[in-house]
């Protein structure tokens, strides 16, 4: 482990933003939140406990161009667009939003391998950082999270006026060895005490025990003929919020534009909470916001681990629990829909 | 995401709303290969792009074909176009039928309706063309009218002049120039009476899918010997996009072809 004082972190971040692109989470003024923002001299890290936005952005941006088209009478030119991307570091992800990109590498990197994806995600080197003050709307530790133990190619903690540091994995060590001259090697004790200090928070949490035995493939049918799905998405309103806000959410749309000489083909997030989602000529399978409701939650608690050995489609971040306009989040569903299943 | 450029060499208007389109690559030779009952998404920029199910059989070493209903916005614009135009394509996508297992040896069933015999017209001039490897080969196919039956030419002049091969053709209503059978799909199965040895395969409007299977079931048949594909919207064709899940399965990965028993293992929301 090494540490650096934390006085020096502009230093640091100098440092590293000499070499890569470098982002961190500070206050926006523009957007009046935190959001990850690329760093520039004076620019701080936010107090905020985490981002409004998750950080899926980075390897799933919310559009992406796919591909170029040029048309010539009845002939089609195509054009590959993608360009190398940069190397880039994101520093002080939660541990949550961590665990998300392992999700999104389930979808995206399985096969047949989304390249966009894979190159934004080969070029990007995640350093967490451990929370000290969860939130009482976090809930990660149900889906195994340590909030005090964030993964990722390196970690942080923050205890008193030190940063310490570990990697992780290969990339990891390339951004320690980058910093090297800034910090001095330590012991751990230190981060041991604040660990066991952030884990007894944890476990008070008010969701962090929420159970989710019984939610799984084998019990599908159960808990999608449930009844409780008529009275839990009564209010939705179909905004899509919960689905833009969350960092494993990742449907998306393919549309075309227009251009001075030729057409853009782009990809774009998408909802499922959305009515035209899966509107065809001959009908539409989910009629109302009761089907696109369910769909959600089904998605992230029953098909996800079904197809995933188990693990499911949220870490716990809260971002849905905060945002909806109604209140509706998936804890709730996982209580009201608990007693179908034990 | 990165398609590859068709050239569509031939159209041929099958009936009043469906035309179909032979296509090969800019090197004149077939883009991709296939299995009975993949598809491919084909678009023209700016348009669209739709999932559409690769009709001519794999054994067809030249070109492909799609058969293409007019209801919409891309759909309408293939109907408009002349021969020469590029679309393009991206491909194959999804799981076939299994024809070179459980299909082995088999007697095969096929029903289909209307515009349903696209996705299956692959699989019968698959097996066709290795004719050793199946057993008999019965296809009940319906419309609404003569007018509307696909591939009616084919059907005439190859399918029903080949030994082994046994169609049973029938439209909705009487229509001057038929003396064919008269008569819904779902009642025409059990007039006809397959027995039990056969393998099913059934496409078509929900309708005749829901009364075919019933009928099916009545006489004798199993869920797990009665397959079909499914048809929900579809962006990617890979798994990712999130749109065309029927509960834990994609259509465009999983699917399109699912047996029935699978089916009725996931959510009923198609
Ligand atoms: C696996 C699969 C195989 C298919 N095979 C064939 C085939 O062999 N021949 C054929 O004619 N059609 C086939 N289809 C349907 C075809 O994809 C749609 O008809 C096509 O998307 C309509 O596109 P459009 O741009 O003309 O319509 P749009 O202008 O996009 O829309 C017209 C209407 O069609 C709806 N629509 C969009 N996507 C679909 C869809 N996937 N299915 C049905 N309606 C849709 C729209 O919501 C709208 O209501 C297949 C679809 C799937 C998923
Ligand atoms: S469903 Fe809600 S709590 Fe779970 S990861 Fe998404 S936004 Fe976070
Ligand atoms: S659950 Fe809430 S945030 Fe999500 S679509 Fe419905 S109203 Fe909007
Ligand atoms: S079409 Fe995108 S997941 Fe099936």
């Amino acid at each position: 482990m090494r540490k650096l004082p934390i006085d020096q972190l502009s230093a640091l971040f100098q440092t590293l933003d000499e070499k890569e692109a470098l982002y961190i989470p500070a206050d926006d003024p523009a957007a009046g939140q935190a959001r990850f923002m690329r760093y520039r001299e004076g620019l701080e890290m936010t107090h905020a406990l985490n981002t409004v936005r998750s950080a899926k952005d980075f390897f799933f941006p919310q559009t992406e161009n796919l591909v170029d088209f040029k048309l010539k009478g009845k002939e089609i030119e195509i054009i590959d667009p993608r360009t190398e991307h940069e190397d880039f570091v994101i520093f002080g992800v939660r541990a949550c939003d961590a665990r998300s990109f392992t999700i999104l590498d389930k979808v995206f990197l399985a096969d047949p391998v989304d390249t966009y994806y894979q190159s934004r995600r080969e070029h990007g080197t995640i350093v967490t950082l451990a929370c000290t003050q969860p939130e009482e709307t976090c809930f990660c530790t149900a889906f195994g999270i340590d909030p005090a133990a964030p993964e990722g190619d390196a970690r942080c903690w923050i205890e008193g006026d030190s940063l310490y540091m570990e990697a992780l994995t290969e990339k990891g060590e390339k951004f320690l060895d980058s910093v090297k001259g800034l910090t001095s090697e330590c012991g751990d004790e230190a981060v041991r005490a604040q660990q066991e200090k952030t884990r007894k928070i944890a476990e008070d949490l008010p969701f962090g025990k929420l159970n989710l035995e019984g939610f799984n493939g084998e019990n599908m049918l159960k808990l999608f003929d449930s009844k409780e799905w008529a009275s839990l998405s009564q209010a939705c309103l179909g905004c899509g919020t919960c689905t833009f806000v969350c960092p494993t959410c990742q449907c998306y749309d393919i549309r075309d534009f227009k251009t001075n000489d030729g057409v853009v083909r782009f990809r774009c997030w998408d909802s499922c909470m959305y009515s035209d989602f899966t509107k065809m000529a001959s009908g539409n399978p989910r009629l109302t916001q009761l089907e696109r409701f369910r769909q959600r939650f089904m998605h992230k608690l029953v098909y996800f681990p079904a197809n995933n050995e188990g693990e499911y489609g949220c870490v716990g971040c809260g971002r849905c629990l905060a945002k909806c306009p109604i209140s509706m989040n998936i804890v709730k569903v996982a209580k009201a829909l608990a007693e179908e299943v034990r | 995401m990165i398609p590859k450029i068709g050239v569509v060499t031939d159209i041929r208007i099958d009936t009043p709303d469906i035309k179909t389109f032979r296509v090969v690559g800019l090197d004149g030779k077939k883009v991709f290969d296939h299995m009975p009952g993949q598809c491919a998404m084909l678009s023209i920029p700016g348009v669209g792009e739709a999932m559409f199910s690769i009709t001519s059989s794999p054994t067809n070493t030249e070109y492909m074909e799609f058969s293409i209903k007019k209801c919409g916005c891309l759909t309408t614009w293939l109907h408009a176009m002349d021969v020469g135009q590029q679309i393009t394509i991206r491909g194959p996508y999804g799981k076939h039928f299994p024809v070179e297992d459980e299909f082995k040896g088999k007697d095969i069933l096929v029903i289909a309706g209307g515009v349903g015999l696209a996705p299956v017209r692959s699989v019968v001039n698959y097996i066709r063309a290795k004719r050793q490897d199946y057993g008999k080969l019965k296809i009940i196919y319906g419309s609404r009218s003569k007018d509307d039956l696909l591939d009616y030419k084919e059907i005439l002049e190859e399918w029903m002049q080949d030994e082994g091969v046994e169609v049973h053709l029938t439209i909705d209503r009487p229509q001057e120039g038929w003396d064919g059978h008269v008569g819904f799909v779902p009642n025409y199965v059990k007039e006809v009476n397959p027995s039990l040895n056969y393998t099913v395969i059934m496409c078509g409007p929900p309708i005749m899918i829901k009364f075919s299977l019933a009928n099916l079931k009545e006489m004798g048949f199993a869920e797990t010997q009665v397959y079909t594909t499914m048809e929900l919207r579809m962006k990617c064709g890979v798994g990712k996009c999130g749109r065309c899940n029927i509960g834990s399965k994609y259509v465009c990965k999983d699917g399109p072809v699912f047996r029935f028993d699978q089916l009725d293992a996931l959510p009923n929301e198609y």
